[in-house]
């Protein structure tokens, strides 16, 4: 074990360094998140800015977001050391702490926007479904109405306006939800490869870049579980977004590199060197060439040539499906990456992965799993569609 | 009667503004007195001094370390370790080496007069006044005590991490047996009993020498007015404590 472990070094690293730190629970973190905030975004263009060809995804966009944010804290809490003493950080938080200031804006989004919006949105339908339903489903659609059972049209204009305002609250919450995660990375000023002002910004277009992805694909998926047909115009501006969003993204990583690159500081020959063995194929070919032109590319294509719904609807869900591939390889290699390097910038150790450990590759496939369950369930008690409502 | 958002937020209200009275009497009880403490922190002002023409890497304090401070015997948990450079004339990338982190000395590697200089360059702690750990510690487990000795305390710390990724030396782990960040002390046991740390005792040639920056009889005083001293990567503007002397350009 000590063996193999110093094995993985390559040139010097300072000892405490050899053992990374950060597994790939907490590259789920930045992960889920970030699909979070960018499916919340792609929520409010239809609430605020009145983009109506996007309107069927709308309730689906804001359970996908709950959905992951009930899911993102799990792969930290697994991660710490100490999991029973996480409660701390709300009770003593310490405020120079990103982290623990990180606590608050998840539980204030996660509160004060994400639920309360669900469920002004929601709460004329749970009132009518806890009239109409019967046994455990009545109490429940109850229970979830907190007794506000008041649907007069007076009532139901309050709620539209409040969950207007609550989102024009949420899209900054949104924002900083997601560029707050940049800045636990970008503010370490000892690691040069986190360690940058645009860390929180590149973090912010790559969420929504990933969060519009993942609710073209979910939308299109439950439509296909469910036999409803696809709103082409819904998903071709979606698509345009994603493209658009992955554009800016894409720009604000490149200058980074660049910039990298012609400064070329003390740390520099270190990071090329790993970018160009270590990270060669998760870098190099996974996030950039795979995960990022190949999906832009595709998407600009669309723009450019008619093409037929059906075969749009397939490079949609092949672009969507790379989409979500790059950004989690992006934050693979942010996380990962940032600790194959030394500090001494001498040398290089290695990740090895473990399987069915804690902090293993199977906890992290069931904890990426979780949030489609969790999705599911949202699903099936507070249905997305109008169509289906017609249905009943 | 059907109840609205109002009802609602008020009966909410009223519940939320009865549990601050009951957390007020918990708090009172839980409030005990605390003795007199002999120590004053107040007083003292650690930092250490390093003499890299000192050391001869022996490993000495490296051993010592680990016994006083129980830290685990395992190549990758170190309080303190001795690195060895070996840095020829025009080459950019010195060699390092730290079999062991020191702990048993080092093997001989180079021969004599092979046209490089070599050195020995013991790490640990700096002691930083504007430590990066400390910055980010979520819930305050780590911090600098007012006599200048960062410290950890174990009770609480939640094992995230952020600590050891925020130190730009490398002077922090995680200790398997107690799934809690560890670092050099600085014998903090030891030194509030006027002692000196158990690396500075083992030392056979006197390369390093814990300070008390705030005693006026220090010799530090002297040492640093006549020397030419430097601390590790000056750039991170942690207000580093440990003051290196003949320190190389090429050490990080």
């Amino acid at each position: 074990m000590e063996e193999g472990l110093l094995h993985a070094v390559q040139g010097y690293m300072y000892p405490n360094e050899v053992e990374l730190q950060w597994s790939i629970l907490i590259v789920l973190y930045p992960f889920t998140t970030g699909l979070v905030a960018g499916a919340f975004i792609l929520a409010s263009l239809e609430r605020v800015f009145n983009v109506a060809a996007v309107k069927p995804t709308y309730r689906l966009a804001l359970l996908s977001a709950l959905a992951f944010l009930l899911v993102a804290p799990l792969p930290l809490q697994l991660h710490l050391g100490h999991p029973e003493r996480s409660f701390e950080m709300y009770l003593t938080p310490h405020t120079s702490s990103a982290m623990a200031m990180f606590g608050f804006i998840y539980l204030w989004y996660l509160t004060a926007v994400l639920i309360l919006e669900i469920w002004l949105d929601y709460r004329k339908d749970m009132v009518l479904m806890a009239r109409s339903e019967t046994g455990w489903k009545k109490t429940l659609y109850r229970v979830l109405t907190l007794g506000v059972d008041n649907i007069s049209e007076e009532s139901l204009r309050i709620d539209d306006k409040l969950g207007r305002f609550i989102t024009i609250v949420g899209i900054p919450s949104a924002l900083l939800l997601h560029g707050y995660v940049g800045f636990i990375f970008g503010s370490v000023k000892a690691n040069p490869w986190w360690s940058t002002p645009v860390m929180p910004i590149v973090f912010l277009f790559s969420a929504i870049v990933s969060g519009i992805a993942l609710v073209l694909l979910m939308y299109m998926l439950v439509c296909f579980l469910k036999g409803i047909p696809i709103d082409m115009p819904c998903v071709d501006t979606i698509a345009r977004y994603l493209m658009y969003a992955f554009l800016v993204d894409f720009s604000l990583e490149m200058l980074d590199l660049i910039h990298r690159r012609y400064e070329a500081e003390e740390s520099f020959q270190s990071l090329d060197f790993m970018v160009h063995t270590r990270l060669y194929t998760s870098q190099i070919l996974v996030q950039i060439v795979f995960g990022t032109i190949v999906p832009i590319a595709m998407l600009a294509f669309i723009q450019l040539v008619k093409l037929s719904d059906a075969a749009r609807k397939g490079i949609y869900a092949l672009a969507g499906l790379l989409t979500l591939m790059g950004i989690f390889a992006m934050r693979w290699n942010v996380v990962i990456g940032g600790q194959l390097f030394s500090k001494s910038f001498l040398g290089y150790t290695t990740y090895k992965m473990a399987f069915a450990t804690k902090e293993g590759l199977l906890p992290a496939v069931l904890l990426m799993i979780l949030p489609f369950g969790i999705l599911w369930v949202l699903v099936k008690l507070l249905p997305p569609f109008d169509e289906e409502k017609a249905a009943v | 009667m059907s109840s609205d958002r109002r009802d609602f937020v008020l009966t909410a209200g009223k519940l939320l503004v009865l549990t601050a009275p009951a957390y007020a009497y918990l708090e009172a009880m839980e409030t005990g007195k605390a003795e007199e403490p002999a120590y004053k922190a107040a007083d003292h002002y650690w930092g250490m001094i390093v003499d890299v023409e000192k050391c001869i890497g022996c490993g000495n304090c490296v051993r010592a370390c680990k016994t006083e401070n129980d830290v685990p015997l395992e190549p990758y948990f170190f309080r303190t370790w001795v690195e060895r450079y070996h840095v020829a004339e025009a080459n950019e990338h010195p060699d390092v080496d730290s079999p062991d982190g020191g702990y048993n000395g080092f093997p001989e590697k180079y021969a004599a007069g092979d046209g490089a200089k070599s050195f020995f360059v013991p790490k640990l702690c700096n002691q930083c006044a504007h430590s990066p750990c400390t910055q980010v510690c979520p819930v305050g487990a780590t911090f600098e005590s007012p006599d200048g000795a960062v410290l950890v305390d174990k009770t609480y710390c939640l094992g995230c991490r952020y600590c050891v990724q925020a130190c730009p030396y490398g002077c922090r782990f995680i200790d398997p047996r107690t799934n809690t960040v560890d670092k050099c002390s600085l014998c903090y046991h030891r030194i509030t009993k006027g002692l000196t740390t158990a690396c500075c005792e083992g030392c056979p040639t006197g390369a390093r020498q814990l300070v008390d920056l705030k005693d006026p009889k220090d010799p530090v005083h002297e040492f640093l007015r006549t020397h030419k001293v430097h601390v590790l990567k000056p750039q991170m503007a942690t207000g580093a404590k440990l003051y290196y002397n003949g320190l190389d350009g090429s050490v990080r």
